[in-house]
């Protein structure tokens, strides 16, 4: 059963390495790190760009990768929560997460890690108000979002050392 | 030796690595070999009569594999309290989004055509939205009267008071449904073996309630049954009943099919079709004295149970037993029902009733205070329960709660009565009217009454070859710390490191049925049973002569170890026994309805810009009792979490119906809160502790979401000098309840908006 126009070559960066993939030109970005790149990280909260669950980079800017046709993010940079850290030790804003308790069932903090690193690296020294504002388009069910708010402070207040 | 204390320690979470990393996986992160893709046909209409099903020209049909009600083996229900729900429609939908066919391709972009392609026509019968109509009983859907259950509690002599009573106060108070909105949609992947029997893996709080469904709706043997919880992104009661539907269709179809089925709900098939917070609606009748001491009173408590009655029962109890607060009352008869409405089945969400009843409670102390003239902290402090006395179900608190004490430490902390004059004063020539309010309150801790003992929970824990000790209990994770707690909690009693004990994942294959996550019950309940079975790992070491009475963790290692490796299996088991004197009578609803009962005083602070009707709250305090806290970190995230959801409940989320069916299933025009949005959430803990439950553990999860809405509620009555009795209260609400305020005023030409 066909479901529209043929599929196409995309050739983009995704985590520093070069990716071609063969894809629908209406699949979402979101889709594709899933399903053909298996980088499961990112999630699907609403589809409709509203939770923040599916937060990537593209070309240094914070999107929603549920909103993005795939076919417009030929040749850019992506970056994913899996792009983040080594392998071997976490990122820093992961560590605070961890120890503030921002991680509660899990599933927005990807987003949350992708959403925070973008702010510090706009700005490394946030002020509460400019975190909450940083991480408004995430949103957390569980946590009531203090100790996520808390974590980023961490974060930055680690990195100014 | 048990030198370091492990329990009340911030250790990390046990799956935290994983979900910072994105690592974690959830089941739609898994997909396995040929696996097909499941979608649900729903009922378009209320309630009727299902006449013709016509599967429309221009999709291959014969790629598709097709479930009816006729192709389910064992009995077609949703097995839960009264099997009165059926897994798959057949003839007759009594709600809209009831599932009535199921379709699975091996390509999930052809699933929304194909579902959209498939024509129902139907014998429309008249359908019931509110509980009004449904009390009205002009048409009958459900039973013989609409009523899924009813509960009455008398104490004392109601009838003699009313004539003792210097005043009588009336109230009517409502709430409204709400979404528990986890971030990950409801999902399943069910995989069917004609010699292993049917598996499934899920986003879900109960395996096996699950498990006891896909039994009862596939006739299998339970060890052909297999239910495994994987990571689970939240769920606060929206995963406890629904998941068995969702189970049940992916089994139904993995079974036709042969193949491995996915159904994994998207946001708005989750929003109009899964469950939702029960609407209420709550009476009360209060005879006071002139100091405003309460000399008993009636209560009328109704929830919306929708079209079956899945948990309704449950979640009426709970909210019954709750509906007269943490005050004595020494005549009192709270009648309650749950009637039948043609919308989708409401369910668990945090809190179970008690949200409901209390706000109601809540709002009535605040009316009490405003017609005897006293404060709304004085008429609290005079009606309050003290130890020794009795509850509404006569259950005598045991306790040393001093909730004036805690009253006391919550005023400081908010400087509630230095706030409230001030605003007071300021307010009359504001635009921006300032309140502060407040919600003291109780929640239970477990099932209620005769619960625990019907449940009758089993844990164990393993002794494993390399030393290490596993915690074997079917209570899942989903964001609350189970797995970090209950770690703590054998490693605390064994003396061992918290990095020494691991915990199974929720397998129905490996773990016994330590009840549902739900009630508030983990940390108490399950809890005090891993503390049992570690003993008995220990006891067993000692009594076979591996270990000695005393003895350091590298011993208790050791030994562990040597046993493991020589006698294999090596496990002990802990069933729950009810604690002597325990007495409850389940016909009467007398008796001990809780083993333990946390407490709480909460204290709101808002701004009302009387401009555009909008309400921001300023600041916010939640002091509570919770027995001992095992792990601050998480203790503080589940009351951070419980008020933002509270306050969600208060003042954004609402579900706009339009006959039956909810029309804003979307995260763009159902609101809930953003990190933006809310004010400072100012944690504090009163430790008691508790003989119940684990290192003196009761129930916490819950409890925070009761006080937010009739704290701030009462907030907004402050800044205003109107009173809402009913939530969500939005802006355009507050705008007509000014109006009408107004209205009233002028033809009485009294004074305006204070």
């Amino acid at each position: 059963m066909s479901i529209g126009p043929a599929q196409c070559e995309i050739s983009l960066t995704v985590n520093g390495k070069p990716r071609t993939v063969r894809v629908y030109p209406m699949e979402r970005l979101l889709d594709v790190l899933r399903h053909q790149l298996e980088l499961t990280g990112a999630k699907e909260g609403c589809g409709e760009g509203e939770c923040g669950s599916c937060s990537i980079l593209m070309d240094g800017a914070l999107v929603n990768s549920c909103l993005v046709p795939i076919l417009q993010a030929q040749g850019a940079n992506i970056v994913t929560v899996e792009g983040i850290a080594d392998a071997s030790a976490l990122h820093r804003l992961q560590q605070s997460l961890l120890n503030c308790g921002g991680a509660q069932c899990g599933i927005c903090t990807p987003g949350i890690v992708m959403a925070a690193y973008h702010l510090l690296r706009k700005n490394p020294q946030p002020s509460m108000d400019n975190i909450k504002e940083g991480l408004s388009g995430n949103l957390c069910r569980c946590t009531g979002y203090a100790q996520i708010c808390e974590a980023v402070a961490e974060a930055a207040a680690h990195e100014a050392r | 030796m048990k030198t370091e204390s492990i329990v009340g320690m911030p250790v990390p979470r046990k799956e935290g690595v994983e979900k910072v990393t994105g690592r974690a996986r959830y089941i739609d992160d898994i997909v396995l070999p040929g696996m097909f893709y499941g979608a649900t046909v729903r009922s378009s209409i209320p309630r009727g009569k299902i006449k013709k099903i016509t599967f429309a020209a221009g999709v291959p049909w014969d790629e598709f594999v097709i479930v009816s009600a006729k192709d389910i083996p064992g009995a077609n229900c949703v097995a839960l309290i009264v099997d009165d729900q059926p897994c798959l429609a057949d003839g007759i939908v009594n709600h809209r989004e009831e599932p009535i066919l199921l379709l699975a391709h091996s390509n999930r972009h052809v699933l929304p055509k194909a579902v959209n392609s498939v024509a129902i026509e139907y014998d429309p019968l008249p359908a019931l939205f509110t509980m009004e109509e449904s009390e009205r009983q002009t048409r009958v859907i459900w039973g013989t009267d609409n009523t899924f259950k009813r509960f009455l509690v008398e104490k004392g002599d109601v009838d003699s008071v009313w004539g003792k009573a210097d005043y009588i106060v009336e109230g009517e108070y409502k709430t409204g449904a709400q979404e528990q909105l986890y971030i990950e949609n409801n999902g399943v992947i069910a995989s069917f073996d004609r010699k292993k029997g049917i598996t499934v893996w899920g986003s879900l709080q109960c395996p096996y309630y699950v498990h006891k469904a896909l039994m009862k709706l596939l006739a299998l043997p339970e060890d052909k049954v297999r239910v495994v919880q994987m990571e689970t992104g939240g769920a606060f009661g929206g995963k406890e009943e629904y998941p068995s539907m969702i189970a049940s269709h992916a089994a139904l179809l993995a079974m036709k099919s042969g193949k491995p089925v996915k159904i994994v709900y998207d946001r708005m098939e989750d929003m109009a079709a899964t469950t939702k917070r029960h609407p209420s609606r709550t009476r009360h009748r209060t005879a006071v004295t002139r100091d405003g001491k309460i000399l008993g009173g009636e209560i009328d408590f109704v929830v919306d149970g929708g079209a079956y009655t899945t948990l309704s029962p449950v979640v009426l109890s709970r909210g019954t037993i709750h509906a007269g607060g943490p005050y004595y009352w020494p005549n009192i008869r709270i009648s309650a029902r749950a009637v039948a409405t043609n919308v989708p089945p409401h369910g668990a969400f945090r809190g179970f009733g008690a949200p409901q009843s209390l706000f109601a409670m809540e709002r009535h102390m605040d009316r009490i205070a405003a017609t005897v003239g006293i404060s709304p902290i004085e008429v609290r402090r005079r009606n309050f329960l003290k130890t020794g006395q009795t509850t509404t179900t006569e259950q005598t608190i045991q306790e040393p709660i001093d909730l004036d004490k805690l009253l006391n430490r919550a005023l400081t902390y908010s400087d509630y009565h230095e706030k409230r004059q001030r605003f007071h004063k300021e307010n009359v020539a504001a635009t921006y009217k300032k309140g502060i309010g407040i919600a003291t309150f109780l929640h239970g801790a477990g099932f209620t009454g005769s619960g625990e003992r019907y449940l009758a929970s089993v844990v164990g824990v393993e002794g494993c070859a390399d030393g290490r000790v596993r915690v074997l209990v079917s209570s899942t994770e989903f964001g609350q710390g189970t797995k970090t707690v209950l770690c703590q909690i054998a490693a605390e009693t064994l003396g061992l490191q918290y990095e020494d004990v691991d915990i199974a994942q929720a397998d129905t294959e490996e773990v016994p049925n330590s009840g549902p996550t739900v009630a508030s019950r983990t940390v108490m309940v399950v809890g005090k049973l891993v503390q049992s079975a570690a003993r008995g790992i220990e006891q067993t070491l000692i009594a076979s002569g591996f270990l000695t009475q005393e003895h350091s963790r590298k011993e208790f290692r050791e030994a562990c170890a040597k046993y493991a490796s020589e006698h294999g299996e090596f496990k002990s088991w802990a069933r729950y026994e009810a604690p002597p004197g325990i007495f409850w009578d389940d016909e009467k609803y007398r008796g001990e309805a809780y083993a333990a009962y946390a407490w709480a005083i909460y204290v709101a602070e808002v701004t009302v810009d009387v401009t555009t009707y909008s309400v921001t709250v300023d600041d916010f305090v939640a002091l509570q009792e919770v027995g001992r806290v095992l792990h601050p970190v998480l203790a503080r995230g589940q009351i951070t979490g419980g008020v933002a959801q509270g306050i969600g409940f208060t003042l954004y989320e609402k579900v706009v119906w339009q006959e039956g069916r909810m029309q804003n299933a979307q995260m763009t025009n159902y609101i809930m809160p953003t990190s933006a949005d809310l004010p400072p959430i100012r944690v504090y803990f009163e430790e008691l502790g508790n003989v119940h439950g684990a290192f003196g553990a009761k129930g916490i999860g819950e409890l925070p979401m009761d006080g937010p809405a009739p704290a701030i509620v009462n907030a907004i009555e402050d800044a205003l000098g109107i009173g809402f009795d009913f939530i969500p209260l939005l802006p355009e609400d507050i705008l007509e309840g000014v109006a009408a305020h107004s209205r009233v005023s002028d033809s009485h030409d009294s004074q305006g908006v204070r």
